[in-house]
């Protein structure tokens, strides 16, 4: 049984009552604790200025070469708050119950409750330290409908509010770096937990210009080091980003939850070749303008767009979703969008056969509120679309197509964030929290800043408080010996008996493995056969797997070669997930369980759980955490 | 598309580094320059070379992380892109492209095309914030901000971090860098307040780190990836006074 520690009692009053609960460690005694972060990004960055401004002593890491470059930073919708600014009906209530029916009932009530009521302090803390949300003419911060919402709720920073917040977290951050309380480690990876008899207590980390290996030990652990949608090779993450803190963290005994609850975003520039080393994303806001269409008819799809006569376009969103029409949640565009790509009506370059684009029209806002206002509002996104494609979109309707975007799953984490491992903490789209088996538009950074502001400060004083901690050094047995198998993981990819293939050509073939069986629809047979494939991939790779160059030296091939062996493992769990959940439910589309009409059919009675992946070498075993839902009644999820 | 390439190579900073000669063939227009340096490393790792080191993360030209200076041009040609955004279609089939990496005194090279930009860090550490206690703050709409002044700062706080003004300064100076900072708080109101000692901490950490002054060469503002203004520059002077 899995113990998420939640309070019991009205869902108004549990977090309250919880940090009431929660023991303090006094501002005197702060300074004696070290608490080591993982990851820079939104959440770590924000977690890193709180403690820091609390007196703690923290040592944070980052591979990039700068905090400021967390791939949080690319963030472009915005924002969600239910500060009901525009008077339209919102209250924590609505977007708790937004965020629970985004997520197709597989979220943890209070979690979820108390996401929603820390949104509007992100909001205040954001001003404060001067992140230049869009204003209207009076002064006051301004607010727009984003992703399958019916209240505008969102904040936004032009098509940039992911940079802006980071920036804002990065600056309190440097604040606290200046103040000589956070000590910042950039170009640093962290390779393995360390492990202190029942205690997370510290890391392993190779310097990425030196390549030298150390121990960091600390009093506790976090990791804030995001998602792993970069799995299936093409998404639309940073190259960097990676699964391989986490799947450490896993394999030393963190339960791993919901793997292959991964989302794939339906607004991403479609691939134009084989040399393609990521899809970029389009703003979901488009969406609440562009209309999406494509040919009624095969013959069509080579046309030039303006070619196609008004009758002969099937906006097909509008007419199998009439209610929410192009502002339908993300897995049900995608899925959309796919079924008529596989019907042969996608438009673009034909690789492999298929045409994989759809259009995304722009003509009917521009002519209803023109050109200035539509640039003013989408500007930066339509530059940045003809900057891609070499096509101008006030002119030629968009090209668009679902990419991985997002990893709903992750460490499991109990109510203070605490993984299944005492003293190693997740935050951030490392953790599975709140987003259930979809994530809803806006809401990835107010769950990564809530968790770093102000669940995790708060949970990990209790943790302090509550435990005693042995000195240790780096000469522990323990400590020793996660360094040594390190050193010896390293030794195996720099020397594999035939070495022949790049990391990237094994990334490639996982890729595509995990696309075709793990992505927009599952079934079992292609699981199946996906985990015996992956399965020969991992042994290929151990034999074959080619890095040149040396370890003790900047090595990108070396550090790609790592993260490529985790994705590998993480993609037999992933498939194993997805098999296991006979069921559909938010962007877990399992063939066997679609309605004719293409509508995931949910299984309440036998999959109201989150499912804990606990391993136990090279085997998985399946722990539950059931979902109550006390306050909403699971409903079908109905968006016609 | 073929291309004709020369490398700067370098092992460390303590070694010399040199230029080195790839050819790269049957590239497609829509190849980004840094996924044809991705296929010229595949196929470097297949003839047991070391790969060339470059900077790179988001390739959305967000992160700031690329840099390469391409036929003596930050960033390339192109006007208001990062290297991760520039696409060989740019480019005339058969042409040579001399790569290079940002070179400045604070920008020690690392590694071939990699530097080590942690100065702008510390820049951001003597003083790119508001003072304000993490954790505590006023209700939003508390603070009202003129919507133009507030544009204005977003346009400021839209640099990227990426250092190609410093590179193409010819006294390596990163004040278009600073000053983009302190205009962005400075034309708030919650950050107008500490503006001088912010602007003045900044400048003086800038110096130490050893980036030069401006003498108004303006080559910063457009080689800006983000169009970042030279106005700027104006407002900090003036806040400094």
């Amino acid at each position: 049984m899995l113990e998420s520690f939640e309070p019991i009692g009205p869902l108004e009053n549990k977090w309250k009552k919880h940090l009431f609960d929660l023991a303090l460690v006094a501002p005197q005694n702060r300074d004696k604790h070290k608490v080591i972060v993982v990851g820079t990004g939104l959440a770590g960055a924000s977690l890193c200025a709180t403690l820091g401004e609390a007196g703690y002593k923290v040592s944070s890491f980052c591979f990039q070469d700068s905090p400021r470059r967390a791939h949080s930073i690319a963030a472009q919708g915005g924002i969600n708050a239910t500060k009901n600014y525009q008077n339209d009906g919102d209250s924590v209530w609505r977007l708790f119950y937004d965020t629970i029916k985004g997520g197709d009932f597989r979220a943890r009530e209070s979690s979820v409750y108390r996401l929603a009521e820390l949104s509007n302090n992100i909001i205040d803390q954001a001003v404060a330290q001067g992140v230049p949300f869009a204003r209207e003419y009076s002064g006051y911060l301004a607010n727009r409908s984003f992703g399958g919402t019916q209240v505008s709720r969102t904040f936004y920073a032009r098509g940039q509010t992911g940079q802006q917040l980071l920036l804002g977290a990065y600056s309190a951050m440097s604040r606290q770096v200046d103040a000589g309380k956070v000590t910042h480690h950039s170009r640093a990876e962290m390779l393995d937990l360390i492990m202190v008899g029942d205690k997370a207590r510290g890391i392993v980390v190779r310097d990425l210009v030196s390549g030298k290996l150390s121990t960091h030990l600390a009093d506790c652990v976090v990791l804030c080091t995001g998602g792993y949608s970069n799995a299936y090779y093409l998404s639309t993450n940073a190259k960097g980003c990676n699964t391989s803190a986490i799947w450490r963290a896993y394999k030393q005994g963190a339960y791993f939850a919901n793997p292959s609850f991964t989302q794939i975003h339906p607004t991403c520039i479609p691939p134009t070749g084989e040399n393609q080393s990521k899809l970029t994303l389009m703003s979901e806001s488009l969406r609440n303008d562009g209309r999406i269409w494509a040919p009624k008819h095969i013959k069509d799809c080579e046309k030039n767009p303006k070619d196609i006569k008004e009758e002969d376009r099937d906006y097909f969103l509008e007419r199998m979703y009439p209610a929410f029409a192009n502002l339908v949640p993300r897995d049900v565009a995608s899925r959309a969008v796919k079924h008529i790509c596989d019907e042969g009506r996608g438009v673009g370059v034909k690789i492999h056969g298929k045409r994989l684009g759809i259009y995304l029209d722009f003509n009917k806002v521009i002519n209803d509120i023109g050109l200035s206002k539509v640039e003013e509002k989408y500007g930066n996104l339509f530059e940045m679309y003809e900057r891609i494609t070499n096509e101008d979109p006030y002119a030629v309707p968009m090209k668009i197509y679902p990419a991985p975007h997002y990893s709903m799953g992750g460490l499991w984490v109990d109510y203070n964030l605490m993984t299944t491992l005492d003293g190693l903490f997740a935050g951030g789209e490392a953790n599975f929290s709140d987003h259930g088996a979809n994530r809803l538009g806006a809401s990835a950074l107010m769950q990564g800043l809530a968790d770093g502001y102000f669940i995790l400060p708060q949970t990990i004083a209790n943790y302090l408080a509550r435990n005693s901690f042995d000195e240790i050094n780096e000469d522990h047995v323990e400590v020793k010996q996660a360094l040594d198998s390190v050193k010896h993981r390293i030794n195996q990819l720099m020397h594999a008996p035939q070495a022949q293939f790049s990391p990237e050509y094994f990334h490639q073939r996982l890729g595509k493995v995990l696309w075709e069986a793990c992505g927009m629809s599952r079934e079992r047979a292609q699981l199946e056969q996906a985990i015996v494939d992956i399965s020969v991939l991992k042994e290929e790779f151990w034999q074959k797997i080619k890095v040149t160059g040396v370890d003790q030296d900047l090595n990108q091939t070396l550090e790609r070669a790592g993260r490529v062996a985790d994705f590998i493992e993480l993609g037999i769990l992933m498939c194993k997930d997805a098999l296991n959940r006979e069921e559909s439910c938010g962007a877990h589309a399992r063939v066997e369980h679609l309605s004719e009409a293409g509508g995931a059919r949910r299984n309440d009675e036998d999959f109201s759980y989150a499912a804990a992946w606990e391993y136990l070498k090279e085997e998985f075993k399946l722990h539950k955490e059931h979902l109550n839902f006390e306050f909403i009644k699971p409903t079908v999820r109905n968006y016609k | 598309m073929n291309f004709t390439l020369h490398i700067w190579r370098q092992k460390s900073l303590d070694c010399a580094g040199d230029f080195v000669t790839y050819q790269v063939d049957n590239i497609d227009a829509d190849t980004s320059f840094l996924e044809m340096l991705d296929y010229l490393n595949e196929q470097l790792i297949t003839q047991g070379e070391d790969a060339i080191v470059f900077d790179y993360d988001c390739r959305e030209g967000i992160c700031g992380a690329c840099s390469l200076v391409i036929n003596g041009y930050p960033h390339g040609e192109k006007s208001a892109t990062t290297t991760c955004q520039l696409y060989m279609r740019e480019y005339k089939d058969q042409r040579e492209l001399w790569v290079e990496p940002w070179r400045a005194n604070s920008f020690p090279v690392i590694k071939d095309l990699t530097v080590d930009r942690s100065a702008f860090d510390s820049i951001i550490q003597s003083g790119g914030y508001i003072s304000l206690h993490t954790g505590s703050a006023p209700e939003a709409n508390n603070i009202l901000i003129e919507k133009h002044a507030s544009d204005e700062a977003f346009n400021a706080a839209a640099c990227i971090g990426c250092g190609a003004c410093v590179v193409v300064c010819p006294n390596a100076s990163a004040t278009l860098f600073v000053a983009a900072k302190v205009s962005h708080l400075a034309l708030l109101p919650q950050g107008d307040i500490e503006s001088k000692d912010r602007a003045k901490r900044m400048i003086g950490k800038m110096e130490d780190e050893g980036f030069g002054s401006c003498s108004n060469h303006r080559h910063c503002e457009r080689v800006c990836p983000k169009g970042v203004s030279l106005q700027n520059i104006t407002r900090m002077n003036k806040i400094l006074g």
